[in-house]
This record gives C-alpha cells, sequence and structure tokens, in this order.
C-alpha cells in the first residue's frame, strides 16, 4: 500500500491537470474562449439540439427520382453520341419505359456500329468489371440500354457525396456556423442546425434542387393545347410558378445553371428584390449568341421545372450577367440565390424525420438540469461524508475529478452532450460511487476480521479490484454494443458511459489509492476510522 | 467522529430462507407485468410508430375544446392533447399521417403555423415528426441494441465465472426489464428513445449490483469449500449487504433530486430509473441468487481456477 512510486503519483496529477485543463473551456463563456491564444486548449462541448436549442433533419435520397433522371440524361447522351457523332445512326421510336432505354436502329447493317459506341459511353463499375449499362440487342434491330444494379449503386453514392456539399454550402453558405451535414448511411443524410428554431426555411432551402435553366418560349404552340399540356414535337409544357398555367417552352435549354458563376440577391430598377446571376465564359458566349437572335421574343426562366418568369429579350444580353426575377421578397430571393450559387442537388432529397427545440426549452433543461445535477452530487457527497468520514472525502475528491474528466472527455471527442448523455453521466458517477463503496467496504470488513491497518487497506483495494474490474467490463460491453448498433439518444448515451467508465476508475481506484497512501505515509496512524 | 452506518456489521440474515415465496411472487409479478403491457400496451412516442408531435407555450391559458377544434380542423386523424408541465404548455401528436414518407414533415409544419396564426405569441417549443419507415428503424435499433447488450454481457459473465451465473445474469435482466416495462404499460407514461436510454441505464445497474454479488459468491465458494451452498449465499449476501445498501441509497437519493429538480423531459427517464434501481437491487439478491442453487452451482464450480491443473477435474479429482 505505502509502496506507491513518485513517477506514479506524478503521472496521476499530470493526468488531473491535463483533465482541468481540457474541461475549463467548456465552463465558461464562449465569447471568452475565443479570444484565447491560439496554443491554449480551447475545445468545448457541443451541446446536442436537446439541450442547445435547433432543428435537425434527416433526409432521404429519392432514389427512384434519381433512377429517373439518370435514364433522362442517358437518353440525351444517347441520342447526341447516335445523332451528331460521325458517322450518323438514325434511330427512332425511343422509350424510356420500365426503367430502361431502347430504341430502334433504322438501318439494320448500322446495328454492330451502333452498339460498339453505346458500349464506349458506359463506365466500369464496382471491382468486378460490370459496367453501369448493359447494352443488350433485341429483335435484331432495337437496341435496349439497362442500368446494371452496381452502376446504380455507384451514382448513388457519388450524388450522395455531391449533395452533402451542396447541402452544407447551402444551410452555412459563410462556413462559419456549428453546423452538422453528414452522410447516414447509403442514402441518406443527416443536417444538424443550432440555433435554427423554424425549420420550414431551412426545408425550403435544402429542398429545392435548383436546376435552373434558361429555355426560349414555343410562341408556335397552340395555347389551347398548351392549356391540357400537349407541345409540339421539340417542346415541352411547363407550369408556372406562380400557379398561372402552363406555358411552352423548347426543349433545348440555350444556358443551364451549371454554368453560372455566381448568384446573389439584388434589386432591379423598380426597387424589387431579384437574383443577379453571373455565367462563365462559354455560358455568357452562348446567353449572348441566343439573346442576340431572339430579340423581341420572351424567354423562360426554370427552376426545377417550374417558370419563374418569361420575360421579353428586349436586347442582346451580352456582359454574362443577368437577373432573375419571379415576385420574390428579399428573403426568398436570397434563398434562390444561396441554392444556385451552391449548386444543383444531384438528387431529389425528402425530409423523412425533423425534430426542433426552442432556444428557451433547452436553456431551460440545463439550467434544471445543472442545478439538479449540483444538488444530486451535493447529496451524495453529503452521505459519503458522513459514512466513510475521511475515505468520504476521497471519494468526493473522486468523484469531483471524474466528474471534470468526463467533461474534458467529451471536449476532446467533439461528442455531443444530450439529455441521454446526462443519464449516463448519473450512471457513470453511480458506477464510481459503486467502486469506492466497494473499496471502503471491503476494508472494514477486513478490519473487522482483525487485520493490521496496512494490511486491511492492501487486501481493501485489491479484493474489491475484482468486483469493479468485472462490472466495469460488463458496463464496457454494453456500451460499445450500444454504440454500434443503437442510434441517436443510445449512442449519446453509450458515448458519456464509455468516457465514464474509463474515468470512475482512474479516480475511484487508482486516484483514491494514492491518496490513502499519501495520508498513511505522512500521518502513520495506528487506527482506522472507516 | 462516529460514522453513519446503515447496516450494522456482522448481520446474520436469512434471505435464503424465504427464496421460494420470492421467487413465486417475483415470477407472478414478472407473468403479470408481461400480461399488461401485452393486455393495455406500451404509451410509444413518435419515435417507434412515427407521427408528429408539437409542444406549445401559450401566452395566457387556452380553452382546450377551442384548441382540440382548431386542431381537428387541420384535419390529421386524432390528435391527443396533454398539459405538459404547466397549464399553459400543451403537447399536441398527431398520428403518423398516411401517404409518403415526406408528410410526416409536412403535417408538423401545417401544424406549426395554425398554432402560431391562431394563438398570436405562443411559442412552439419543440415540433418533431418521424416518418414510418424511421420510427420502424429506430425501434428496431433500440430493440437491438439492448438484446445484444444483454448477449455480449452473459457471454463475458459466462466465461469469467461459470455459465450459471450467465445465465443467472440474464434471468434478472429479463425481471427487471420486464418490471420497468410492466410499470409503463401501467401509468401509460410515453416511451420513447430516451426511455431507451434509461433501460440501459437499468441494464448496466443491475448487472453491476449482480456482478458484484456474484464477485462475492465465487470468492467464497473457492474459500470455503465444505459450505453448503445455502448458507454460502446467505454469507456472501451478508457480507454485501452493506455495500449493496450504501449504493442503492446513494444512487437512489441522486435520482430523487433528479426527479424533482430536473426538467419536465427526463421526468419519465428517472423516474425509469429509480424504479429499475429498486428492482435491481432487490433481484440481485432474490433472483441472481437462489437461481445459482436451481441451476445446481456447488463449491466445486471453482476449484479448477484453484488448482492450477486444468486436467484435473473436481468430481474426478476426489
Amino acid at each position: 500500500m505505502l509502496d506507491f512510486p513518485r513517477w506514479k503519483s506524478w503521472g496521476i496529477w499530470l493526468v488531473i491537470l491535463i483533465g482541468m485543463a481540457l474541461a475549463i473551456p467548456s465552463m465558461i463563456p464562449k465569447s471568452q474562449v475565443e479570444r484565447w491564444q491560439d496554443w491554449i486548449p480551447s475545445a468545448r462541448i457541443s451541446l446536442g439540439l436537446d439541450l442547445a436549442g435547433g432543428s435537425q433533419l434527416l433526409l432521404e435520397a429519392d432514389t427512384a427520382d434519381a433512377a429517373k433522371q439518370r435514364l433522362q440524361a442517358k437518353e440525351e447522351e444517347v441520342t447526341t453520341e447516335l445523332r451528331r457523332g460521325e458517322p450518323r445512326i438514325a434511330i427512332g421510336d425511343v422509350s424510356t419505359s420500365g426503367g430502361r432505354l431502347s430504341f430502334m436502329v433504322r438501318d439494320p447493317r448500322q446495328l454492330d456500329a451502333a452498339v460498339e459506341r453505346l458500349r464506349a459511353l458506359s463506365q466500369p463499375a464496382g471491382f468486378t468489371g460490370q459496367r453501369d449499362w448493359d447494352v443488350q440487342v433485341v429483335d435484331s434491330t432495337r437496341i435496349v440500354m439497362i442500368p446494371t444494379k452496381q452502376g446504380e449503386e455507384t451514382a448513388l453514392k457519388n450524388s450522395m457525396t455531391v449533395a452533402r456539399d451542396v447541402v452544407r454550402r447551402r444551410v452555412d453558405p459563410s462556413g462559419t456556423k456549428e453546423v452538422t451535414v453528414v452522410n447516414q448511411g447509403q442514402r441518406r443524410i443527416l443536417v444538424a442546425v443550432p440555433g435554427v428554431e423554424d425549420p420550414d426555411a431551412l426545408k425550403q432551402l435544402i429542398g429545392q434542387t435548383a436546376r435552373l435553366e434558361f429555355k426560349l418560349v414555343d410562341l408556335e404552340a397552340n395555347p389551347q393545347e398548351v392549356a391540357q399540356g400537349r407541345a409540339p414535337p421539340g417542346s415541352q409544357v411547363l407550369p408556372m410558378a406562380d400557379g398561372s398555367g402552363n406555358i411552352a417552352v423548347k426543349r433545348r435549354a440555350m444556358v443551364t445553371g451549371d454554368q453560372l458563376v455566381k448568384a446573389n440577391q439584388s434589386f432591379d430598377q423598380n426597387g424589387q428584390a431579384v437574383v443577379s446571376i453571373a455565367f462563365n465564359s462559354s455560358g455568357a458566349r452562348r446567353f449572348g449568341r441566343v439573346t442576340q437572335e431572339n430579340v423581341n421574343k420572351p424567354f423562360a426562366i426554370i427552376l426545377d421545372d417550374k417558370v419563374l418568369s418569361a420575360p421579353n429579350i428586349n436586347e442582346p444580353i451580352l456582359g454574362g450577367q443577368a437577373q432573375i426575377s419571379g415576385n420574390f421578397t428579399v428573403e426568398t430571393a436570397n434563398q434562390l440565390a444561396i441554392a444556385l450559387a451552391s449548386g444543383k442537388l444531384p438528387v431529389k432529397l425528402n425530409v423523412i424525420e425533423e425534430r426542433t427545440v426552442s432556444a428557451e426549452l433547452g436553456r431551460d433543461s440545463i439550467e434544471k438540469g445543472t442545478i439538479a445535477s449540483v444538488a444530486a452530487t451535493l447529496a451524495v457527497i453529503i452521505f459519503m461524508l458522513v459514512t466513510y468520514g475521511r475515505f468520504g472525502v476521497y471519494a468526493t475528491l473522486a468523484l469531483l475529478v471524474n466528474a471534470l474528466l468526463i467533461l474534458a472527455g467529451l471536449a476532446v471527442f467533439g461528442a455531443a452532450l444530450t439529455l441521454p448523455g446526462i443519464a449516463g453521466f448519473v450512471l457513470t458517477i453511480g458506477a464510481a460511487v459503486d467502486a469506492n463503496v466497494l473499496i471502503n467496504e471491503r476494508i472494514r470488513e477486513e478490519q473487522r476480521r482483525g487485520r493490521k491497518l496496512l494490511d486491511s487497506l492492501e487486501t481493501g483495494y485489491k479484493e474489491a479490484s475484482t468486483a469493479i474490474f468485472d462490472a466495469n467490463i460488463t458496463n464496457t460491453i454494453a456500451a460499445v454494443l450500444m454504440w454500434y448498433f443503437g442510434s441517436g439518444p443510445i449512442r449519446g448515451f453509450a458515448v458519456v458511459l464509455m468516457i465514464g467508465i474509463i474515468t470512475s476508475v482512474f479516480t475511484a481506484v487508482t486516484f483514491t489509492r494514492m491518496l490513502v497512501a499519501q495520508w498513511v505515509k505522512a500521518k502513520r496512524p495506528r487506527v482506522l476510522h472507516i | 467522529m462516529r460514522l453513519l452506518k446503515l447496516v450494522p456489521d456482522n448481520t446474520n440474515i436469512d434471505f435464503m430462507r424465504i427464496r421460494n415465496v420470492a421467487l413465486i411472487i417475483s415470477i407472478l409479478l414478472t407473468v403479470a407485468a408481461l400480461t399488461l403491457v401485452a393486455v393495455r400496451g406500451l404509451n410509444l412516442g413518435i419515435d417507434f410508430v412515427g407521427g408528429q408531435v408539437v409542444r406549445t407555450e401559450f401566452q395566457q391559458p387556452v380553452d382546450i375544446e377551442d384548441l382540440r377544434g382548431k386542431v381537428a380542423a387541420l384535419e390529421q386523424g386524432d390528435a391527443s392533447i396533454q398539459e405538459f408541465g404547466g397549464s399553459r404548455t400543451y403537447q399536441i401528436r398527431l398520428p403518423r399521417p398516411e401517404g409518403p414518407d415526406t408528410a410526416a414533415a409536412a403535417a408538423v409544419t401545417e401544424l406549426r403555423t395554425m398554432l402560431q396564426r391562431e394563438y398570436p405569441g405562443a411559442r412552439v417549443d419543440a415540433g418533431e415528426s418521424v416518418s414510418g419507415k424511421v420510427s420502424e428503424e429506430l425501434a428496431w435499433d433500440g430493440a437491438l441494441a439492448i438484446g445484444l447488450s444483454m448477449l455480449g454481457i452473459a457471454i463475458y459473465i459466462w466465461i469469467r465465472f461459470e455459465w450459471q451465473f450467465g445465465v443467472g445474469a440474464l434471468v434478472t435482466l429479463f425481471h427487471d426489464v420486464s418490471m420497468v416495462l410492466g410499470f409503463f404499460a401501467l401509468t401509460q407514461l410515453q416511451v420513447d428513445l430516451n426511455i431507451v436510454a434509461a433501460f440501459l441505464a437499468i441494464v448496466g445497474y443491475s448487472l453491476n449490483d449482480t456482478v458484484v454479488i456474484y464477485d462475492r459468491i465465487r470468492e467464497n465458494l473457492r474459500k470455503f469449500r465444505k459450505m453448503a451452498m445455502i448458507p454460502l449465499l446467505n454469507l456472501s449476501l451478508n457480507e454485501t449487504l452493506s455495500r449493496t445498501v450504501v449504493t442503492s441509497l446513494s444512487i437512489m437519493l441522486a435520482l430523487a433530486v433528479l426527479l424533482f429538480l430536473g426538467p419536465d423531459v427526463i421526468f419519465g427517464l428517472t423516474l425509469a430509473v429509480l424504479l429499475g434501481t429498486f428492482i435491481g437491487t432487490y433481484s440481485s439478491i432474490y433472483i441472481s441468487a437462489p437461481i445459482l442453487v436451481w441451476l445446481g452451482v456447488t463449491p466445486d464450480s471453482f476449484v479448477r481456477g484453484d488448482d492450477h491443473d486444468p486436467a484435473a477435474k473436481p468430481a474426478e479429482a476426489r
């Protein structure tokens, strides 16, 4: 028992000091911490949204929509390749029904050449050498392209990575807020934004695909047919965003949002909120040429297949700058600008889970939670003191250091503290108390059996350790499995438990042992009051 | 200074004398609890069944019938409206809507808008919506997490002790979890994901308690090879009684403080853990210990570990 080498106590104090240094930033206001020197640790415990207030959304990719879009893109790619490439191959009877692209090659002699060229369009997907599209010939004139499973998966994976970045740019354009945007599983994205209490704006901002297109209005279309949703060949019917009916536009886009370099909210000459955009050089060139050829004709500004407005081209727009108008408020214009600047979402995202907690409620939870925790800790401390006297003081010190180390651990690992986390905290404090109780009771027992003071201390610590060890290992197993298989609050609980198990063994066993050893060495007591 | 001693030195309580009575009561209570769960069911929160919840604090006290009418006008199915904490705070819960996964999020938006329009100054404190797909996953995840951790723990105890101890710990856990479930079925307190955290805490505490007692039983089994099983269990329980009482009391003390002073949102969670602590303490004495007798643990069970000769089976050695 007395054998407590100096390096060991130095080590223990060092751990405690480091723990304190890491825990301190979480206990003082954030504004203060931000003014600190770089070398001072300043990682703070982040509070979960249930404590801090804010909104959390779980988004899921609409895979049916993604597959449809992928098919449409393929259709365009294929028709462009065959009709415009050299030599030209005439095709007809194009269909995308049943999730596959099928068409007829008009001249059967060109069939092999067509297959050859289409195969070259597909990409390898996965490790098995499989390609992302399967090209087959049926009925000797018809080519069918079927998306392979690997191809779909690869495409979705790439889309989700891009989607995550797009969502992050939309939620946090300046990159300064403490938002969390992470991929979850294969087709989900979790977004947590502290401080946002009305998630509607957030949902709108994220939910916009933001596919921007400029197309010429088809003036030759029959208005009656357009109203019924029918358009001449080469054109399509789109609804107006304000719900005022349909409009026919040319299928081919003049320019698309991909060619944007800038988008921001501004005002037009009438003081109306608009979105100002600027194209890159190729976009600007195309926009200039098309507007030049179509002066005095209207063009449509289309967002996600809805027509925002269809202004007249009064004069050629040459500088690559344009304004999008469409009954915006400053806020909606700003939102659209952010959505456009962040790029279009490669896949439609649906909100499948939403949780919002107001800052007031969060603050109330923290305040009451803190008061209750402090009171609970005090109650336990008093109980320990009256039960174990001097050893109760050691247990108390261990308890306080333990709480500090858990805070430090949470700050270092960047784990957010949630309400279930507080439950985990209470449980580990309970475990730490139990470890001390086990040791102290064992020492009492050994004394009763007539052992000498030093002997009973030694045996007490030694014998109690097996029980403490087993109890903690079982809890660790539970915590690890919960963390691995659980979700949300269960994980929050598990993280605190894992940190707490380690710190409680350290404080309840090692730290108190050092205190006891130093006391015995210094005072050489003859009797033990425990 | 005289120190507090809740349990006198050298107690000699014959715990095992009433072990059959205790067992019958425990079995009856467990069956009753599970029947209650089966018959009345649990008041599952939207985390597990999907749906929407909005918690609002109004500026003035509102007429609940009036509020009910306005919520019903949204035509989103049977709403449940409850007072929450104070008389001006209400929790409105709507069933999971028909239609696509996005319908839940849309419904909560509609409800939120209506409240802010109809009751100026009303503050929406919390709004949640969980789609059917997510809720199924959350329920599955929760059950899987609890189930697998129980299994992992049983395997560990089996390896560290003997298989009887692993089974004993599992039966004890099953008892404790059933009782708390029965309590939730009885009170119809809402079971949400936070309550799963409470179950995990109960599992953790119950195990801790069981393992400590098992540890002492193992120690005594090695020490007193000639002692019969029943007196040995009584001795072990008496030796650990002081520790059991001090630990349970201090934890229950802390939880009681949390129950009365803590935020309303963790009331259910704290209550569950408090109850679980009580049940866990009882079960580690009256279920986990006597079950060892029924499973046939004898003082021979641990001889192997002491003899440093794994080949010599205790039964043959004699």
